[in-house]
């Protein structure tokens, strides 16, 4: 239980930010990027911090051990770490607190360990080179930590070399390594959103659970409230470097008071209007596909349809083939067996021996719209070559076209047009991916995982306007995601995969009703809810179906 | 601003987007303003080389291969440097010397690059086994040490400028490949690369319009060193003789001509050295400001 444990120790204070400040560099000149922030935090509370990109979060969460990163400083306020101000502290004093006393716990765990040392001698560093402890008892003590986070072979999953364990794994044993000193205070700076769902609630428990066990308090970093809500004793919520507003865990959720909090309750509660029914011909047809990279086998006898004005979301965990049978059909991985036919032809299975106008009907959006389009290229160029490649557009009509796109995409063509890709924000890099593939004037759109880099406010704007822009036009979408929010929302017929197959395939309402599919049944309860109480009752509910054996291995 | 770092995570939000860009001139005048001391200088003894290199003929009262006078004469009003060994005015020498030695390298360089940033572009796009075939023969052609390599072919083809350009040019090139197919490989496996060839965009769309914009920087950078590397190497294959034939100035074979002056105490021999070294110093001074502004050298967040 999350909020139990904190009435007891309520005068403890470990943590006290009091108007803190901090500014950035930004194009030569000083910027204010926290204004001011007051934070508490009692011995063994969790806070969960929250807020969208650029409000402020991690570098706060950073400046708890009195650290800025480069570009930033700390300009103003106080930071008091259990009677020690750390602002006034020496830089040595504050390095004997870091990894001892305070331990932080980074986003991507992959990022995060030294690829070139086994995890367990990342494990030791910090406990030997305190002088904490010997290189045995560290070692003894970074295994009993692998066993209480649940790992696998405990004993001996230390030797192996980072990229040999699974990322659900090492973001485990990232944890394992912040709790080698016993610290009085854990960072965790959106520890699990690099996750998939199914791994994200194994990581989530045993965070909680060693949290809880040795009484640490912690801070939890993310943009996702469902989490924080399953986490946190108490949650702030910041936006632009300031506090809106903070209260416990229950109250936040059940009745929030600020506007701005609302709002950021209030996504996720986008539903597209009922679409009328398939046409009695699929747009696109994938027929029997296997398919694989060199000599190891991606696809296994996948088969699925698109139709003419409606959305397929492809939903599963990273591996599961999604983005491959997307591949498939562009043709940039020819399929070993199987074909994938559009509308009653059959296309090329190499994208170079398709027509131009095969090319322009399959039109595809990415993930990342920062590297989906050239940096040095003019959003008029963007825009208006797929215009002047396919469609012979040029001159005057030209302009106009591309005006008319971005007016389509809610973008003010006046401002935008001459405009290169690094004066935009990243909802709008995405709009103007979304305005690129409009250019071709296409039957069909992949859209592969579109939303899971943007902030959720963002996500939900842009999957309004892929909404609008079916209905206007009539496409049918092919939708890859692992976030079963975004397929409640947008989705009309739905392909769950796992390991390369098709698991379960239907119209929405059949996939989302019981009986499930096993695995769908998985995946569908791990996805976080704002109830509190939520990952408590799945787990004892999974503890009941014995399913947490199969989380485990997972 | 405020989250940078996180590869994964959620991208910048819907903030205001920063003010409109000011015209291509503007800022390259703003950003010369702000360049530190060595690039102006850098600048402008570059700019210095290009103005005598250019107005040679209007700057001196004698030709280039004239003689008028004894050989060796020291300084005086009328031959400000001297005379050299055949009694040819040491300060004319000098002046054409910029002309053709900058001239020669300049051209040299170029074609280094035409050369190896077609094919390295080239083997980074298309992968595979052409990939393989160039990056193996460039790897045979650095097999051999330069210098020597190039003293080889030259006695081979004889020591004609053209054939020097082209001979210097391919050698050059294996170098500048390298770092082309480098760049152009991390830009070649990006999304838009990938968009653009679903398209159905051709090979020369795809190497002028996606590829090339996005490794400028670097490739300009390298054009600023390589310069200097063919321009040393032509100056010391002029001192070795096969380089720049006489009559026509070459600050190589200047040095080499009227060495045996330094053994009087004399520097006049040292300064077509010191034009040498003037020149490579100011280009790199230059080149350093450009990399650090654009390859985000400064610490930046």
């Amino acid at each position: 239980m999350s909020t139990e444990g904190t009435s007891g120790n309520q005068g403890d204070i470990l943590l006290e930010m009091r108007g803190l400040r901090i500014e950035g560099q930004a194009e030569e000149a000083w910027q204010e990027i926290v204004k001011g922030v007051d934070l508490t935090l009692h011995r063994g509370e969790i806070l969960g911090l929250i807020g969208e990109s650029g409000a402020g979060k991690s570098t706060i969460g950073l400046a708890a051990m009195a650290f800025a990163r480069p570009g930033c400083r700390i300009t103003g306020g106080s930071i008091v770490f259990d009677g020690i101000d750390l602002l006034a502290a020496s830089e040595r004093t504050r390095r004997e607190l870091r990894g001892v006393r305070i331990a932080y716990v980074a986003q991507s765990a992959a990022a995060a360990f030294n690829p070139a040392h086994r995890l367990i001698e990342q494990f030791v560093e910090t406990p030997v080179e305190h002088g904490i402890k010997t290189q045995t008892e560290a070692e003894a003590d970074a295994k009993d930590f692998y066993k209480r986070l649940l790992l696998p072979d405990p004993d001996n999953i230390g030797y192996r070399y980072p990229h040999q364990v699974s990322g659900g794994q090492l973001q485990r044993a990232m944890t394992a390594m912040a709790m080698a000193c016993q610290p009085d205070l854990i960072i965790f700076d959106e520890p699990t959103t690099a996750l998939d769902v199914t791994t994200q609630i194994e990581v989530l428990t045993t965070i909680r659970d060693i949290v809880k066990q040795f009484d640490t308090a912690a801070i939890y970093i993310t943009h996702d409230l469902a989490v924080v809500a399953q986490m946190a004793d108490r949650i702030m919520v910041l936006r632009y470097g300031e506090q809106v507003e903070e209260a416990d865990t229950r109250t936040m959720m059940a009745s929030p008071t600020a506007d701005y909090t609302k709002t950021l309750w209030a996504v996720r509660t986008f539903r597209k209007t009922e679409r009328s029914e398939r046409d009695a011909e699929p747009l696109v047809a994938v027929d029997h596909v296997t398919a694989a990279y060199g000599n190891v086998p991606v696809l296994h006898d996948v088969s699925f349809e698109i139709y003419r004005g409606r959305t397929l979301a492809v939903v599963g965990e990273s591996g599961s083939g999604k983005s491959t049978a997307a591949r498939v059909i562009t043709g940039l991985l020819p399929p070993r067996e199987g074909r994938v036919l559009f509308g009653d032809q059959e296309l090329p299975g190499d994208y170079r021996q398709r027509t131009k106008s095969q090319l322009r009907h399959a039109q595809m959006i990415y993930q990342m719209a920062d590297t989906a389009i050239n940096p040095r290229q003019r959003i008029r160029d963007i825009i208006g070559r797929p215009l002047q490649f396919y469609l012979g557009i040029r001159g005057r009509e030209l302009d106009h076209r591309i005006r008319a796109l971005l007016e389509m995409i809610e973008m003010d063509a006046s401002e935008f047009i001459e405009r290169f890709p690094s004066e935009l924000s990243g909802g709008q890099k995405q709009r103007i991916c979304i305005a690129r593939a409009l250019a071709a004037e296409p039957e069909f759109i992949i859209c592969d995982e579109v939303t899971s880099a943007l902030d959720q406010v963002v996500a939900e704007e842009i999957l309004k306007l892929l909404d609008r822009l079916q209905q206007e036009l009539n496409l049918g979408y092919m939708f890859i995601t692992h976030d079963l929010a975004t397929v409640r929302a947008i989705a009309d017929d739905v392909v769950v995969m796992l390991q390369g197959k098709v698991v379960e395939y239907g119209p929405k309402d059949e996939i989302f009703t019981p009986p499930h599919h096993e695995y769908t049944e998985l995946l569908l309860s791990s996805v976080p809810e704002m109830d509190p109480d939520w990952l408590d009752s799945v787990l004892k509910k999974r503890e009941e179906e014995g399913l947490m054996e199969s989380v485990s291995e997972s | 601003m405020s989250e940078p770092g996180h590869a994964a995570g959620p991208q910048t939000a819907d903030a205001a987007p920063p003010p409109p860009r000011q015209r291509g001139w503007r800022v390259a005048w703003r950003e010369l303003k702000r360049a530190p001391w060595t690039a102006k200088l850098g600048l402008l003894v570059v700019l210095g080389y290009v103005f005598i290199a250019l107005f040679a003929p209007m700057l001196t009262p004698y030709g280039e291969a004239e003689v008028v006078g004894r050989q060796y004469q020291p300084w005086d009003d009328q031959h400000l440097l001297g005379t050299d060994n055949l009694g040819r005015d040491m300060l004319t020498r000098l002046l054409y010397g910029a002309r053709n030695t900058i001239g020669i390298a300049f051209l040299t360089t170029c074609l280094a690059f035409l050369i190896g940033g077609t094919a390295g572009i080239l083997a980074a796009l298309l992968g595979g086994w052409m990939d393989q075939l160039l990056s193996r023969l460039v790897d045979i052609l650095m097999a051999i040490p330069q210098l020597i390599f190039a003293l080889l072919l030259l006695t081979i083809f004889g020591t004609s400028i053209p054939v020097l350009i082209v001979i210097i040019a391919v050698l050059d090139s294996t170098r500048v490949f390298r770092l082309a197919r480098a760049v152009g490989a991390n830009v070649a496996v990006m999304d838009f690369v990938e968009a653009a060839r679903l398209r159905g965009e051709g090979l020369w769309w795809l190497v002028t319009h996606e590829i090339l914009p996005n490794v400028t920087a670097p490739l300009v950078a390298e054009f600023g060193l390589r310069f200097c590397f063919v321009f040393l190497t032509i100056a010391a294959l002029s001192f070795l003789g096969l380089g720049i034939q006489p009559p026509t100035a070459d600050w190589g074979s200047m040095v080499r001509d009227n060495a045996t002056l330094i053994s009087y105490g004399d520097i006049t021999p040292l300064l077509p050295a010191a034009a040498i070294a003037l020149l490579t110093l100011g280009v790199n001074f230059v080149v350093d400001w450009f990399l650090h502004k654009t390859s985000g050298l400064r610490d930046e967040h």
